[in-house]
């Protein structure tokens, strides 16, 4: 994991002073809340419908045990005693007083961590695959890229007035396991035909309300040159962005207004100039440098099949469920990544209280070389994990109801906050994803089901990634009443798409059987177990769900 | 862990922030902070003819020498500042001018005109239409660090002291300041930065000399004159 030196503690250290200085002159009346709104959004604190919420950053997902157990100690100080994991790999507390933030911030400073630039019109916290540094298939652990990034983007005095927020994110495999397509900026790392490392470069994407998949303007930028091509971009966007309307700032609508050939072009000519200035070509002993800090762990040698795991597997279908779902293939044989399910049947999708984060920071000390991870489908990860341990781990894990074996499935539902929590919101979410829960939580429906996501926003902001769930539900206010729109077909892997709107909307008495009739004309007209609900989409279209959904025409 | 019900769970209390907002609440003077450290000062202030003037440059308070043409005006004898537009079509016509000549650059406007007439210009105003516009953040790294422009840069509109640091790192070396709250910071000593940076800039305003092992961090010179003080 990466580690602070000197600098980053006294750069952090110097922000909270800071920010504790704006926060003072907001109590005094001095800046007024529209001056503050910019320091305090890029500082992580939003103004919510009951109260402020304050982000917590978790740089491309990745958390230590230490790091863990002090959001569980800050969510009992100064929160009502849980934290909300979000689609970004972050932390959400959702009750503090803007007076205690500067408290917090300094606890968190102690960790080495910080709220910096989780909101606000700037460079956001750069995500990065879950399973990085973990995964069989990755080509290189990304998050050294990503990190660097975060360095970089730190208050950056070009690019912290962007017309819009902007994200990055960095995976290293085919298999898109962090919805990279969906980002403003998405890099993939991978090799050329030399064996050189370089980057794939997205640009465009973005959800909201005009949901686009990135374009690749770039197949192949070589490694050292990743600060002046992303440096060239932002400035192509700061200077030509949109600022007449926040709903077209976005840089994905620049990207569809000038045309992907003219803004590649644009990219490409500022990229050149950038380069000939020669302040940003990332030295290779620094890369190393960096590498170091995420060095894979030293993991005892193990024979690739445990007799322990099998043995549990054979002796309980619960385990068997969690060991098939949330169990996926580790570099290392004999090890496997834990997916430490935040979706218990009829939960709140994300949330965690105090007590389960100090018993996943536990296990991670125990079993999991102090590592944890943040997924953008709001669950807790512990990357490596022996097969062996698995039966220990899972026992410790059901104590404290962490333990569903629904990862992948259709209960392990992305929700954003919704109307229970969030100003923006037009409808209630986290009812709607308990509901589903309770629905289809038996497990023996949800393996017949197999792999299918509902994604579920609260408005057409899309903090829920409905537009890319395989059934995403949009909550809409239609003459004050909440109802939700289903939109069929979206994807947020390596094959990203934005779903299909079905038909006219459902209230939220009837969203439910009406998300049921889906899946069951699914399961209806599937080829087979193996063809799963996205496969049965792409291959049969809308028709038979609209037919099932609202009879035929 | 039970949310609260949307529509009917009463408001919570939000921060002492709303009821300071009501008019009549008296301001508090912020506390000083050890890392709003004060802007090195070449020159005590007071000897100047006009501290309150309404530039802030070098450290403090100056008047303004410069003359900004009206649209409907002919250009001034003394330093005239003209807009993009004017100035490029008027250029020739203000060759056997003696003072100098200011341009002002609209946020976003593009310099690639500028930039052959740029060694007649010695200051280039950039504006600020509001606080949240980064826009002429670019244009001042342009300027300084692909243009070589050595002029002086000055920020107008919606100066206000927290982006302020930002702008003196991207090369802006003056400041149009009317907000009365920044005046007020400003002539106080404050400046709101985190003298802490992860950018290898080209064009900043301020001495920053190298931090720690990683070859873009820098951190913030201490003026000799402050070190001593």
């Amino acid at each position: 994991m990466y580690r602070y030196d000197e600098f980053d503690h006294d750069f952090v250290r110097a922000r909270v002073a800071q920010f504790a200085d704006q926060v003072e002159r907001r109590l005094s009346g001095e800046l007024t809340e529209d001056q503050f709104k910019p320091l305090r959004l890029m500082n992580g604190v939003y103004l919510q419908l009951h109260a402020y919420m304050l982000r917590i950053a978790v740089p491309y997902g990745t958390l230590s045990a230490k790091q863990m157990r002090m959001l569980a100690q800050i969510a009992r100080k100064y929160d009502r005693g849980y934290g909300h994991f979000t689609t970004r790999q972050n932390l959400q507390f959702n009750w503090p007083a803007l007076k205690d933030v500067p408290a917090i911030l300094a606890d968190l400073a102690s960790v080495e961590m910080h709220a910096l630039q989780t909101s606000g019109n700037c460079i956001r916290n750069v995500t990065s695959d879950h399973f990085a540094g973990a995964a069989a298939d990755e080509v290189a652990d990304p998050r050294p890229y990503a990190e660097i990034l975060r360095q970089w983007s730190s208050i950056h005095p070009e690019f912290s007035f962007l017309p819009r927020k902007f994200k990055l994110c960095v995976i290293a495999a085919e298999h898109d396991r962090a919805a990279m397509q969906t980002h403003d900026i998405g890099l993939q790392l991978k090799r050329n035909a030399e064996g050189e490392l370089g980057f794939a470069v997205f640009v465009g994407g973005g959800q909201g309300r005009t949901p686009m998949i990135a374009h690749k303007v770039r197949d192949f930028l070589p490694e050292e040159d990743l600060l002046a091509y992303v440096e060239a971009i932002m400035r192509v966007y700061n200077l030509h962005g949109r600022r007449d309307n926040k709903f077209k700032a976005r840089i994905k609508i620049l990207v569809h207004e000038t045309g992907v050939e003219e803004i590649t072009r644009q990219i490409e000519a500022e990229f050149a100039e950038v380069l000939k200035a020669d302040l940003l070509r990332l030295p290779e002993d620094e890369i190393d440098r960096i590498r170091a800090y995420f060095a894979a762990p030293e993991l005892a040698e193990k024979p690739a099949r445990s007799g322990a795991f099998e043995a549990a597997k054979a002796d309980s279908r619960e385990f068997t469920a969690f060991a098939e779902n949330n169990v996926s293939p580790h570099k290392a044989p004999g090890y496997g990544i834990v997916t430490v399910s935040l979706k218990p049947i009829g939960g709140i999708p994300g949330d965690a209280s105090a007590e389960q984060m100090e018993v996943v920071a536990d296990l991670a000390e125990r079993y999991s070389q102090s590592e944890i991870r943040v997924s953008h489908e709001q669950n807790l990860v512990l990357p490596h994990v022996a097969l062996d341990d698995m039966p220990a781990l899972y026992a410790t894990l059901a104590e404290h109801g962490l333990a569903t074996g629904n990862a992948g499935l259709v209960t392990d539902i992305i929700a954003c906050p919704g109307l229970d929590y969030c100003a923006l919101a037009n409808a209630r979410s986290i009812n709607i994803a308990q509901d589903l829960s309770n629905r289809f939580g038996s497990p023996e429906r949800q393996e017949e089901i197999g792999e299918l996501s509902i994604k579920i926003s609260g408005c057409i902001n899309a903090c829920g990634h409905h537009h890319v769930g395989h059934i995403g539900l949009l909550g809409v206010d239609k003459r004050g009443e909440e109802v939700y729109q289903i939109t069929l077909g979206g994807s947020a892997d390596e094959t990203a798409a934005v779903g299909t709107l079905v038909g006219p909307g459902f209230k939220t008495d009837e969203v439910g059987d009406a998300v049921e009739t889906v899946v069951d004309t699914y399961l209806k007209l599937r080829e087979g177990p193996d063809e799963n609900f996205l496969a049965a989409v792409r291959r049969l279209g809308q028709k038979p769900f609209k037919e099932a959904l609202y009879g035929a025409a | 862990m039970t949310p609260p019900v949307a529509a009917t769970t009463a408001v919570q209390a939000f921060d002492d922030i709303e009821i300071l907002d009501r008019p009549g609440a008296a301001p508090q003077p912020a506390r000083s902070r050890d890392h709003l450290r004060r802007v090195p000062d070449p020159e005590p202030a007071t000897s100047r003819p006009d501290p309150e003037g309404p530039l802030w440059r070098n450290g403090r308070f100056e008047t303004d020498e410069w003359t900004m043409t009206a649209e409907d005006e002919a250009v001034g004898e003394g330093p005239a500042i003209l807009p993009l537009e004017r100035f490029l079509a008027e250029r020739d016509g203000l060759g056997h001018r003696n003072a100098p000549l200011g341009v002002l650059v609209a946020a976003g406007e593009s310099l690639s005109e500028l930039i052959p007439h740029l060694t007649r210009v010695t200051l280039v105003v950039l504006s600020f239409p509001k606080f949240s516009d980064g826009r002429s953040m670019s244009t001042a790294r342009l300027l300084r660090e692909r243009h070589g422009f050595g002029g002086e840069i000055r920020a107008t509109g919606d100066v206000l002291i927290d982006q302020m640091p930002l702008m003196r790192r991207c090369g802006v070396d003056s400041f149009d300041v009317q907000n009365p709250v920044t005046r007020k910071q400003l002539a106080a000593g404050k400046w709101p930065d985190v003298p802490f940076y992860l950018q290898p800039v080209g064009s900043s305003q301020q001495d920053e000399v190298a931090a720690g092992k990683r070859p873009w961090a820098r951190r913030r010179a201490e003026a000799p004159r402050q070190a001593a003080e």
